[in-house]
């Protein structure tokens, strides 16, 4: 389709033309003429959110269980202001994301004007580019082009903004085949030679970890697939970041478990003690590394990165390889058969023999209650009640997102949504709602904590309106607990605001947005009441009231290393044995 | 993008870790950024400077390609060689950035800065100006019976010293462009 139409026409075309099905979107003054457009149509989906920062994790949701852009839809002003938590969040965990906002007529820009925000100048930072369209014949070009830098190279948020004269006006459309889709095309293949070095490094490894991240979602399915191959043809362990869980299953032969702050006691001393690490598609985040200069000391370090600028930006590595991690992925494994298949057995074999000690460790393990819910036995009721379905899980931020990331199991990517890097308290329930919408039939559960959920909690009114099921699974411990933790352990136990005194009625609240809910404070009734929420045909809300004080174990303290780790009092008493000196 | 060979060797940096701030050398380079001419590119360039706390000591910036709307940005900046690596890369990515090169490294470059200053004085501080400013190769390009402004070209340490030499006889005010640099040779 192509010739002569309005700007707001031209804004629904191009949308159709990059196959958007689902826009998540809030109208208002500026962005009025695109809803009309939208209002005249059936191709796309308009879900119609309560508060903009829901829909950009709304698609935020959408595009990370799905591995297509999300697309957002706003005005201008504090529409487009609402929007830049959420882009930030994408921004740092590399989602891709299309967010549209109005803007006043051009002739009005700079004046002050009602609902006028300086968009892309607010949005510049948190973007990975935007663009102020002022000419109509340009608009369908620069929406082709918004897409393009968004899904190539490390993914990310792209904003259009729109002004409503722009809207009005009659320009030329362009196809997406006949766009000038600029001049970013991001390398994909890495240096094969490098390929060929970091292969002779794997050949000699004694004690080898392919240390992995959201990167490997981000590049595709087939680049969790040939992680498995890797993984399983070499023998090597494998453990993951927060963002990369599902890349390799939970239930795989080399899982190892996740890594970081809290992550595994196994994963992080086998980071520690490791004489290969392979990074592929992970950053070296600071809750990974812990304390920079005692980080994995006496290993040799690779780091495959679609982005330069992640290699060597915190941690100097040996090898650093540029390119889609799918795509080095494919030529290592090639190198590697052809040299042989070599490894070595006997050094991997002693390897294994160590992280069987550590993992002999049980660092999960908690204190049981026949009394009180704990969070753990919640999320491992959980597990058991909904691992064989079609299931997809979002979080909100602390500590139910960590006990969540060490108790939930996944077994396939794109099946875990967390705000990884921002750390966006209010991101899973939207988020949930996006994943949702894109997987009608699929159990979405959110798992949440109280103060997070009710940071936005309007969505749930997106979800009945939209009759999308999802399970809101909060735990509810009446405190900020990751707050009240880091309280408890560096500042002397005073629990600065750290608790709500007026929790609303989750209950109450379910019913009073139009649909279930229920609450559960026994160990009991968990299971009937997790059989409740699954069963449930519509939107459900389960206050889980869990015991109050527990804290999230293991625990790397922030500025320590991997091996001066904190484990939970039920597994740590008499038994400080392997991998250094761990602080009790 | 030739030029963003990620070095192997470079140093580690961590915005989050305190560490001495003499324990790595300090190193001045001159990057040449070849950018799309389009609106907010500047304001892209210098948010990912002051964003990442990164320094500034010179800019220029100037469209060189008026058909294919190419500016070219020349920025002086100092820091660490992991730092420097990190600014080469962290530009890179942007997207309407096409090249990147670090004249420091990639070779013999020329650099030239082109500055304005007035002179105010009469007598013989007046002579000695005009003399110095010979000296220098500095012409003047405006003239009143008690100032000058001389027009002087050349690179940042010959315009500091002919600054230094002026301030005793009047220098009243100094424009400068900022560095503009290219590499030797074909």
């Amino acid at each position: 389709m192509s010739g002569q139409m309005t700007g707001a026409r031209m804004v629904v075309q191009a949308l159709r033309d990059q196959g958007v099905d689902t826009v998540f979107g809030y109208p208002g003054g500026a962005v009025l003429p695109i809803y009309d457009e939208i209002f005249q149509q059936n191709d796309i989906r308009h879900i119609l959110v309560r508060h903009e920062q829901g829909a950009v994790h709304m698609a935020e949701g959408y595009a990370r269980s799905t591995g297509k852009p999300g697309v957002v839809l706003v005005t201008s002003g504090p529409g487009a202001t609402n929007a830049v938590t959420g882009l930030t969040d994408a921004l740092m965990d590399s989602i891709p994301i299309v967010v549209l906002t109005g803007q006043v007529p051009t002739f009005m820009i700079g004046t002050d004007g009602f609902q006028e925000a300086d968009t892309v100048g607010i949005t510049r930072p948190c973007t990975k580019h935007n663009w102020l369209v002022k000419d109509t014949d340009k608009l369908a070009e620069t929406i082709h082009q918004a897409f393009h830098v968004a899904t190539q190279g490390r993914p990310g948020p792209v904003l259009v903004d729109i002004p409503k004269d722009v809207q009005f006006a009659t320009g030329a459309y362009v196809a997406p085949k006949a766009a000038r889709v600029s001049h970013y095309q991001p390398r994909v293949k890495g240096d094969i030679e490098l390929i060929t070095e970091l292969v002779e490094m794997m050949e000699k490894a004694e004690r080898p970890i392919l240390y992995t991240g959201g990167g490997i979602i981000n590049s595709g399915p087939g680049a969790s697939q040939l992680l498995r191959e890797l993984a399983d043809a070499t023998g090597f362990p494998v453990t993951s970041t927060l963002m990369g869980l599902g890349a390799y299953p939970a239930s795989g032969k080399h899982w190892i478990g996740m890594l970081g702050m809290h992550g595994l006691y196994e994963a992080n001393l086998a980071m520690h003690d490791c004489d290969l690490m392979i990074n592929l598609g992970a950053r070296f985040d600071d809750r990974i590394t812990g304390r920079i200069a005692d980080f994995s000391p006496r290993s040799k370090k690779a780091h495959v990165d679609i982005d330069p600028s992640s290699i060597n930006k915190v941690i100097h590595v040996d090898l650093g390889i540029v390119g889609d991690v799918g795509h080095v992925l494919e030529d290592l494994l090639k190198v590697w058969k052809s040299r042989g298949r070599k490894t070595n057995k006997e050094g991997l074999a002693k390897w294994w023999s160590r992280i069987d000690q550590w993992k002999a460790k049980k660092c999960l393990t908690y204190r049981g209650s026949d009394t009180v819910i704990k969070p753990q036995y919640a999320l491992e009721r959980l597990e058991a009640l909904t691992k064989g379905r079609d299931r997809y899980v979002t979080t909100e931020v602390g500590q139910h997102q960590m006990w969540a990331a060490q108790f939930l199991g996944f077994d396939a990517p794109n099946r875990w949504m967390t705000s990884g890097g921002l750390g966006t308290m209010g991101y899973g329930l939207p988020a949930s709602i996006g994943v949702q919408v894109a997987h009608p039939d699929a159990l979405v559960i959110n798992v949440a904590g109280e103060a997070s959920w009710l940071m936005n909690m309007q969505e749930m009114g997106t979800a009945v309106q939209f009759r999308a099921p999802v399970k809101q699974f909060i735990l509810n411990n009446e405190r900020l607990g990751m707050v009240r933790q880091w309280q408890q352990l560096l500042h002397g136990e005073r629990y600065s605001h750290s608790w709500s005194e007026s929790l609303p009625d989750f209950v109450k609240l379910a019913e009073a947005f139009g649909c279930s809910g229920a609450k559960v404070d026994s160990p009991k009734d968990l299971d009937d009441a997790i059989m409740a929420m699954i069963e449930y045909d519509g939107p459900f809300i389960l206050d889980v009231l869990v015991e109050k004080h527990e804290n999230c174990f293991p625990m790397i303290p922030s500025g320590k290393p991997h091996n001066e780790m904190l484990l939970g009092d039920a597994s740590t008493e008499g038994a400080i044995q392997a991998g250094g000196a761990v602080l009790v | 993008m030739s030029a963003l060979k990620i070095k192997k060797g470079s140093t580690s940096h961590s915005a989050y870790e305190l560490r001495d701030p003499n324990a790595e050398v300090i190193e001045t380079h001159t990057l040449a950024v070849l950018v799309d001419n389009e609106a907010g590119v500047l304001a892209r360039v210098i948010g990912l400077f002051s964003g990442r706390g990164y320094n500034i000591e010179s800019l220029t910036v100037a469209e060189v390609d008026h058909k294919g709307h190419r500016s070219r940005i020349t920025v002086v900046t100092r820091g660490t060689p992991g730092v420097i690596e990190q600014i080469k890369a962290q530009l890179g990515r942007l997207v309407p950035v096409h090249e990147v090169h670090d004249l420091t490294v990639e070779g013999p470059s020329v650099e030239r800065e082109l500055s304005l200053f007035k002179v105010v004085g009469t007598g013989e501080k007046r002579i000695e100006a005009l003399r110095l400013a010979e000296i220098f190769r500095a012409n003047v390009v405006d003239s009143t019976l008690e100032s000058f402004v001389f027009e002087i070209t050349g690179t940042p340490e010959k315009i500091d010293a002919f600054a230094d030499l002026m301030r005793p006889l009047g220098l009243a005010d100094v424009a400068r462009t900022g560095v503009a640099a290219l590499a030797r040779g074909a």
